[in-house]
């Protein structure tokens, strides 16, 4: 829709801090007042294959916590991670785990 | 277990896989109305609509670089990081992928319910082709309603002439379909 934009905001905004390579990333779930409870549980049972104890734990992290780390791992697969959650409709950020 | 016989409304697990529903005709018109303005505000997606002629340009067309200014479609591809670089870089190779999946479940469900009622068959791919795309509309209408956890705007107890309590009455329908489908699907 904007290319010039989108160019403008590529040079114009500093990079970001150089990444720590041994230090993992993490996909963080924030929670949100829509998603049902059984169907968060559902996407981290049927997505990460998380047994439903350990799925329904997350879960209530997320719920009452406000947001919990469902995985970690490389860059590249946090990244899918978020992809995989953003497609099921939970709001979803990767970070480096400091 | 044997199939518990048509509470209508609400989903039935199937044997072999799938899930089952009874709608009405008038329940069937609009849920098809509500997931075709879903399609229409999820659209091809900014960058993405030129490309349709050819099918190599859309491969290696990039997406947006900021989130959508509507709440709704903010709401339903948000920022994959806090750092705004970051986030920008990431939804530039993601978002018109997602945009495109979250299009083909609703496509899907629209050609289901073409299907007619009242009795509604649902493959287990069509089964989690319509739960993505309740989910999807319950997050599109909760972010117009501003829904909130403590229901801070009495959301849920408007009187009978709010206009917005159509939505809201809608919110609370898709909801309960939302959550007998995922019943039927929990492994």
């Amino acid at each position: 829709m904007e290319p010039v934009e989108t160019e403008r905001t590529e040079s114009s905004e500093a990079p970001s801090a150089v990444p720590e390579p041994d230090v993992p990333w993490v996909t963080i779930v924030h929670n949100d007042p829509v998603n049902l409870m059984s169907y968060v549980t559902y996407v981290f049972q049927t997505y990460f294959g998380y047994s439903k104890g350990k799925a329904t734990k997350l879960m209530e992290d997320v719920h009452y916590k406000g947001r919990a780390v469902v995985s970690s791992g490389t860059r590249e697969e946090m990244e899918r991670d978020v992809q995989a959650m953003h497609g099921y409709g939970l709001w979803a950020t990767l970070s480096q785990d400091r | 277990m044997g199939r518990r016989r048509s509470r209508p409304g609400s989903f039935e697990a199937v044997k072999g896989g799938g899930a089952s529903i009874e709608l009405d005709a008038g329940e069937i018109s609009i849920l098809r109305s509500l997931v075709v303005q879903l399609l229409e505000l999820v659209g091809p997606g900014p960058g993405a609509a030129d490309a349709d002629a050819d099918p190599l340009a859309e491969l290696f067309a990039e997406g947006p670089s900021k989130p959508p200014e509507d709440p709704a479609l903010a709401r339903l591809f948000p920022d994959a990081y806090e750092e705004q670089a970051d986030a920008s870089e990431f939804r530039r190779f993601t978002e018109n992928d997602l945009r495109a999946r979250k299009r083909d479940d609703a496509l899907a469900v629209v050609r289901c319910l073409d299907r007619g009622g009242p009795v509604l068959d649902l493959t287990p791919e069509e089964s989690r082709q319509w739960l993505g795309t309740l989910n999807d509309l319950r997050l599109t209408i909760g972010a117009y309603l501003d829904i909130t956890e403590e229901d801070d705007h009495g959301l849920y107890h408007l009187p009978d002439d709010d206009e917005r309590k159509p939505m809201v009455v809608a919110y609370l329908w898709l909801g309960a379909l939302q959550e007998s489908l995922v019943e039927t699907l929990m492994p």
